[in-house]
């Protein structure tokens, strides 16, 4: 009998396992919720110690920052501040802050005062003063604030009063606007940070955010969803979905179907391969946009024979842009003549990109007196947003430089080795990449290619050390014209056209895929993920 | 008994500290550190990144760190996650009841399916039933889980629309984790207990079978083969001249003989089924802790994955020393003899 019984549970239990209903109706949410399939679990809540694009797209429904990157472009809009002066000499920027901006609230906290100046000097002094309360919790490395020379730029902020705040800089630096625009730079409230202080708990505000956003944090649970729930008091007007959820699925493919199932709303990160076939899905919509990013080979200027400015040139005309971005991107990319994007203000478009011609690279070879160049080849080691497969790449490379006479060993070292190596200057010829952190030339040009970072150790890997076009460049920095500054640059581009430190290769293309009921969203150059003005149809 | 129970418990020490042992030298092999990984284009200045591995302890000679890790888990602290900064035993905690729904539906599965397969199979030995069960199980103990898992999700979410494609639960339903078994927690739930549980069900579905595929190929082949030996023997023929039904001399007489291999098979299958768990769980995007370690290995958390392989690997250890103990349950001979 004991055992029959024990039968008939093991079946019941069996029958509920597997035989639950294949498809069902959940119950019709009245609520509108906007379902974003994630591609990983973010490490917490805090832009401010985060790393990852993964933690930033997390926080950024909860935050606003004092200014702000207008959805779809690297425009610099207001965001909890205003508007803004900026001194003659451009060393002092004083905010107007915004008035009624509510902070969020939740189980641990209500507040009970409206943003104010209070809060944007305790969000700066967490990542700049080490004597803040805050400076240590949760590990406390603010990589994006010190990447970005906020400690040698920062002079003061001072109060002026409620709603006035006064940066003061130690040099004129025109980039200072957009770097803050970076989420790191996202406003905190001072009462919840001194009320976790005081509870015993300051870790808390970098899992349960408090921020100013146009979503408020629901939960987290962990590696499977975040929840965020329309903020009706967000200064800007409530969001028009009522729900957000991340739904978080690491592999690209499990993504896919879950758009294509109809489980998700919008997808992150698809496989460039995978691209064409969610193009013809009837029910999607994939939005595409030129990414904020640059795939280059650098040519060691330092060592012979990329020493000669025709040698470079002949290099740039032996490989064949178009066949690496059929082969490699998929077609999900756009060759590279410029050291930057063209979705940055400053490209120069005027500049003529250097033709594949082996028959004119071997001429130039000759007329620069190498008959055989015998060079190493690195060949980045990890999938980057710039460059799915430096592997690849770096074969496809090879064999369109045998064909001038060129011989080349490919070479790749783990990721953190093989940039170490590449800043030491070790290579002749290596791959490499960058994603703009803030859409400034600058962020490119200044940090890829100037002089100070063309010594030992630095970011310049070709290790090119042009001084007019660095003088440009510091010209351009300190200029808060717009128009002045485009020239500057154009100038800056044409002298890296003729030097060719590099063979710039491409710019990936963003796609996010999409349900064609989703409307409103906007690609974002930096990948960035915003969803305040998104919006749902059934 | 008591002196049989002290052995193998007195051998699981040397094993666990091999364990920790393993786990603490083999992570620290793989190239790059908790700091380089996380590092972009921009690399770190080598001031810093000595200053951030100082702060994380991981700057001290590797035999004080080891010999301080060990101090470490010998009072019970697994360490704190180098990313999250949360304590590691709680978030394993948090993901371990995902995997553990997981893992038991998995092997309700595999036996619920491989054990009459293996008596269907052996009862008709040589017959077109017995090659079919015998085919399948050896495809099914060949596949490889990523491609498994990707085949039955473009399927049966995409193409038939029958199931969902991976998660836990609707995102239409949300409720806090009381227990963390999903199945029972929406039952919990307060609005639609009934949808949420049928939901969470489903979701259940795909990763259950692909976990179970292994596990129930293994089992199949060894009830068949345990029975067919246990069929051979002379108490068997005897029950047969006896006048019993072919039923009862399969299901009682032969069944319980041929189970005792079957259950060490069994036991050894949770080894399986929690490495089998880190690959399901990642294609199925299961918030459990199989994928949680190898998140970790890609952000090179230390202590998370640490702790993680040390948990699980006692878990492991303990279940094996539970299936030796039920041998002598099942069998009164093996009881007797200690």
């Amino acid at each position: 009998m004991k055992r029959q019984l024990l039968g008939v549970a093991a079946t019941a239990v069996l029958a509920m396992c597997f035989a639950a209903t294949a498809q069902f109706n959940a119950a019709e949410a009245k609520e509108k919720t906007l379902k974003y399939c994630s591609e990983g679990s973010p490490e917490n809540f805090n832009p401010q110690i985060n790393t990852t694009g993964t933690s930033f797209d997390a926080a950024q429904p909860v935050f606003n920052g004092l200014v702000e990157f207008e959805p779809g472009t690297t425009k610099v809009i207001p965001g909890v501040a205003e508007k803004w002066d900026i001194a003659p000499d451009g060393k002092t920027y004083t905010f107007h802050l915004r008035k009624n901006v509510k902070f969020h609230s939740n189980k641990n906290f209500k507040p009970t005062r409206d943003f104010n100046a209070d809060d944007v000097i305790a969000t700066f002094n967490r990542m700049w003063k080490q004597d803040d309360p805050y400076y240590k919790v949760s590990g406390g490395a603010y990589d994006y604030f010190n990447d970005m020379g906020m400690p040698d730029l920062l002079k003061s902020i001072d109060k002026v009063d409620d709603h006035t705040v006064r940066f003061v800089l130690n040099e004129a630096n025109v980039t200072f606007l957009p770097d803050i625009a970076m989420n790191f730079a996202q406003i905190h409230s001072k009462e919840y940070l001194d009320a976790m202080m005081k509870a015993g708990t300051p870790e808390k505000v970098d899992q349960d955010p408090i921020g100013t956003g146009p979503f408020s944090f629901v939960t987290y649970q962990k590696d499977a969803q975040i929840r965020y729930k329309a903020f009706k008091d967000y200064w800007g007007g409530k969001p028009k979905i009522d729900n957000l959820v991340f739904l978080i699925s690491t592999d690209a493919a499990v993504r896919k179907a879950k758009l294509q199932a109809g489980e998700c709303d919008i997808m992150s990160y698809p496989n460039a391969t995978d691209i064409k076939a969610l193009q013809a899905d009837p029910k999607l919509q994939v939005l595409q946009q030129p990414g904020l990013n640059i795939a280059y080979l650098a040519m060691n200027v330092q060592k012979k024979p990329f020493d000669d400015v025709r040698v470079r040139q002949a290099i740039n005309m032996a490989i064949d842009k178009k066949a690496l971005i059929d082969a490699i991107y998929q077609g999900q990319g756009e060759p590279a003549k410029n050291p930057i994007p063209p979705t940055i203000w400053a490209y120069n478009n005027d500049i003529q990109p250097y033709p594949y011609d082996p028959e004119k690279a071997k001429a130039l070879l000759k007329e620069a007196g190498v008959t055989s160049i015998d060079s190493d080849l690195w060949a980045m080691p990890v999938q980057r947003p710039y460059n799915p497969d430096g592997k690849r790449m770096a074969e496809m490379m090879q064999a369109d430089l045998a064909k001038v006479g060129v011989t080349t060993h490919i070479v790749s070292y783990e990721w953190g080795e093989y940039r170490k190596r590449m800043q030491n200057g070790d290579h002749q010829m290596a791959q490499f990449g960058w994603t703009g952190d803030n859409g400034d030339p600058d962020n490119f040009m200044f940090v890829l290619l100037g002089c100070d970072a063309a010594r030992q150790g630095g970011q310049n890997v070709a290790k090119w050390c042009n001084k007019e076009f660095t003088d440009l460049l510091v010209k351009a920095r300190v200029n808060p014209d717009i128009k002045q500054r485009k020239e500057l640059y154009n100038k800056a581009q044409v002298i890296f056209h003729q030097e060719v430190p590099w063979v710039p290769i491409a710019h990936s293309v963003v796609s996010v895929p999409m349900s064609k009921k989703v409307t409103g969203f906007k690609v974002h150059p930096l990948g960035i993920m915003i969803f305040t003005h998104v919006d749902k149809t059934d | 008994m008591i002196r049989f129970l002290l052995t193998r418990v007195s051998l699981v020490i040397p094993t666990f500290l091999g364990i920790v042992f393993l786990a603490f030298m083999l992570i620290r092999l793989v190239p790059g550190d908790p700091i380089e990984v996380r590092v972009g284009e921009r690399g770190i200045a080598p001031e810093r990144h000595a200053q951030l591995l100082h702060e994380m302890g991981l700057d001290r000679p590797l035999y004080v760190q080891f010999f301080d890790y060990v101090g470490q888990v010998m009072r019970g602290d697994l360490g704190i996650s180098l990313v999250t900064h949360n304590p590691v035993l709680s978030e394993f905690l948090t993901l371990f009841p995902a995997t553990l729904e997981l893992a038991f539906c998995a092997m309700l599965f595999a036996v619920a399916v491989g054990l009459p397969a293996g008596i269907l199979a052996a009862t008709k030995r040589g017959s077109t039933v017995d090659h079919v069960v015998m085919g399948i199980s050896l495809t099914g103990y060949s596949m490889p889980i990523f491609w498994w898992g990707l085949l039955l999700i473009l399927t049966f979410s995409v193409d038939l629309g029958w199931t969902p494609v991976n998660g836990r639960l609707s995102a239409d339903y949300y409720f806090d984790p009381v227990t963390g078994f999903m199945t029972i927690d929406s039952l919990l739930s307060e609005d639609d207990p009934t949808g949420a549980f049928l939901s969470s069900l489903s979701h259940l579905i795909l990763p259950t079978i692909v976990l179970g595929t292994i596990p129930l190929a293994v089992i199949a082949r060894m009830t068949r083969s345990s029975m067919l030996e246990v069929l051979g023997e002379d108490y068997i023929r005897t029950a047969r001249a006896k006048g019993l039904s072919a039923f009862r001399v399969v299901n009682v007489h032969a069944l319980r003989n041929a189970l005792i291999p079957v259950v060490t098979v069994i036991g050894l299958q949770v080894g399986t089924l929690m490495g089998g768990a880190i690959l399901t769980e990642n294609v199925f995007s299961w918030p459990g802790v199989g994928h949680w370690l190898v998140q970790s290995i890609y952000r090179r958390d230390y202590p998370a994955l640490q702790g993680g392989i040390l948990l699980i690997a006692t878990i492991v250890i303990i279940v094996n020393l539970l299936v030796d103990l039920a041998y002598g349950l099942l069998n009164p001979r093996i009881r007797h003899k200690r």
